[in-house]
């Protein structure tokens, strides 16, 4: 029989909420972490507001060692390494210094970009002649896999070690990938996640493209605005998620938490073909990706509660919808309720899916459904398709059964996947 | 500077680095970096940065190479600072 897979373990470090409680507590309470930046206005950003998890030197200490705090200049490290200890410790599990790796426990965690700021210290050094003074930890703090060669050596895992990269999918696909190398059994345990580095060498990109809000930095927590009428662009984010995914017979007799089951999911692309572009999704690709989501899955359209979508406040939104109602076959007040961490995060790009799937699997653990920030107008072609009253603007106390999470990314890459609440 | 003083600023300089702390309540002149101490080896690159920054010299990286205890990095730094 096919293992069947379930979490037991959560880290988080999101813009509104650093640790599990915190962020708990800042969805229940629809807690903005949109924050305005002088730096970003000094530097003449059209978009001068963005979302960083907020780490105090102190907490610092308690996940590095001297050592590794000396020249540590990497903010997508540290946001992993946070949150994928935070979870992996939340599973219960012990760190142990010596003695062989843990063979049966691996890591996927993925990033778009790492360690920019420490590239930009390197960059500055090597054009001024200075190329032997940039140390040793130039490396391994901008190599891509730096997130999981950390976290690998912390936790000592001994299984299948390395960073993924698909966009703003990367955290999404990163834990699909860990279950569908538990469900193999090549694995009996994964730490899943992904981080995004913070600051202007990562959002200037996206100010350039003019896809940033750039009415609001004077009032930055009403900037996100997904699904609303008067949404004008993604507010730029980073942090890091983490979920310790695990083989459900391990989880049950070592007696661990369980937070919820991953039934299943789907990666796919659009190929950059019909109406999908590097920027864009195929929508016949996203409509596909959900409907062979829940054929993997083996449930039923309309055995969905509740969808956390990708949704991050552009023209978009709206596209999205309509992909769900017609994957669904569901719409107006047949359609599930849904919502979108963006609008107390803003997109937190590679951490995006990570952090979102840690929101998700909360609502279904305890039972409750985040309200949507800043979408008190909802968009009149959203409205066309489904009942406002399903884009809840409140927190709401409902019993999960099922809830499905969706990723695109940049590339036209998309990922979907089902959480199931786990009953005793 | 006599040879006492830089071995006590040496002694500053590798203490982040070390992994084994009792090399360290024995540091003199025969011990050795990387089994002595247990530096990670890619760190004495940044020993010697630092080496640099605490004396204002600089360290090619043929002296580098003979730098394997605390004795070689004394004498390089004598010889650095005479020059």
């Amino acid at each position: 029989m096919e293992k069947r897979v379930v979490i037991t373990g959560m880290g988080v470090a999101a813009p509104n909420g650093v640790g599990l409680n915190n962020f708990e507590k800042a969805l229940k309470q629809g807690q903005s972490g949109i924050r305005f930046f002088p730096e970003l206005e000094k530097l003449n950003f059209s978009c001068q507001i963005g979302g960083k998890p907020e780490i105090s030197e102190d907490l610092l200490k308690e996940y590095f060692t001297p050592l590794q705090l000396r020249g540590l200049n990497s903010s997508g490290i540290v946001y992993g390494v946070i949150s994928g200890t935070d979870a992996w410790k939340d599973a219960g599990l012990e760190i142990s210094e010596n003695g062989s790796p843990d063979w049966d426990s691996g890591i996927i965690f993925g990033t778009g970009i790492l360690g920019v700021d420490k590239f930009r210290e390197a960059i500055h050094l090597i054009d001024g002649g200075k190329t032997r003074r940039l140390g040793s930890t130039s490396v391994i703090q901008t190599m891509a896999s730096g997130i999981s060669a950390y976290l690998g050596g912390i936790l000592g895992c001994g299984n299948q070690v390395t960073t993924n990269s698909s966009a703003c999918t990367t955290g999404t696909e990163a834990l699909l990938m860990g279950f569908d190398r538990i469900k193999a059994g090549r694995a009996k345990r994964m730490l899943v996640g992904s981080c995004a580095d913070h600051g202007p060498y990562v959002w200037g990109g996206f100010d350039a493209m003019r896809i940033l809000p750039n009415r609001y930095n004077d009032d930055p927590e009403k900037a996100s605005r997904p699904m609303s009428e008067t949404a004008s662009g993604f507010v730029p984010g980073s942090g890091a998620g983490a979920l310790v995914l695990e083989d459900m017979e391990l989880a049950q007799k070592r007696g661990a938490k369980i937070y919820a089951e991953v039934l299943g999911g789907e990666i796919n692309s659009g190929g950059q073909r019909g109406t999908g572009s590097m920027t864009a999704a195929n929508n016949e690709a996203v409509q596909r990706c959900i409907e062979r989501a829940l054929i993997n899955s083996n449930i039923k359209s309309t055995e969905i509660d509740v969808i956390n979508g990708h949704l991050t406040a552009t023209s978009r939104d709206s596209t999205e919808i309509k992909n769900w109602t017609k994957a669904l076959k569901r719409k107006g007040k047949d359609f599930p309720f849904i919502n979108s961490l963006k609008g107390m995060t803003g997109h937190c790009l590679s951490a995006s899916g990570s952090i979102e799937c840690v929101a998700s699997v909360l609502q279904v653990e305890k039972e409750f459904i985040f309200g949507n920030l800043n979408c008190e107008e909802v968009h009149p072609e959203i409205s066309e398709l489904i009942d406002p009253n399903k884009i809840p603007k409140e927190k709401k106390q409902k019993k999960i059964n099922i809830l499905a999470k969706a990723s695109f990314g940049f590339g036209d890459v998309n990922a979907v996947v089902l959480f199931k609440k786990y009953i005793v | 500077m006599n040879e006492k003083e830089i071995i006590i600023r040496l002694k500053k300089i590798v203490e982040p680095y070390v992994q084994r702390m009792e090399g360290l309540k024995n540091f003199r002149e025969e011990t050795d970096f990387l089994n002595d101490l247990q530096i990670n080896s890619a760190n004495l690159v940044d020993v010697v940065l630092d080496v640099e920054d605490e004396f204002n010299i600089e360290i090619d990286n043929d002296s580098m190479e003979g730098m394997l205890t605390v004795g070689d990095a004394k004498n390089i730094i004598e010889k650095k600072l005479a020059n």
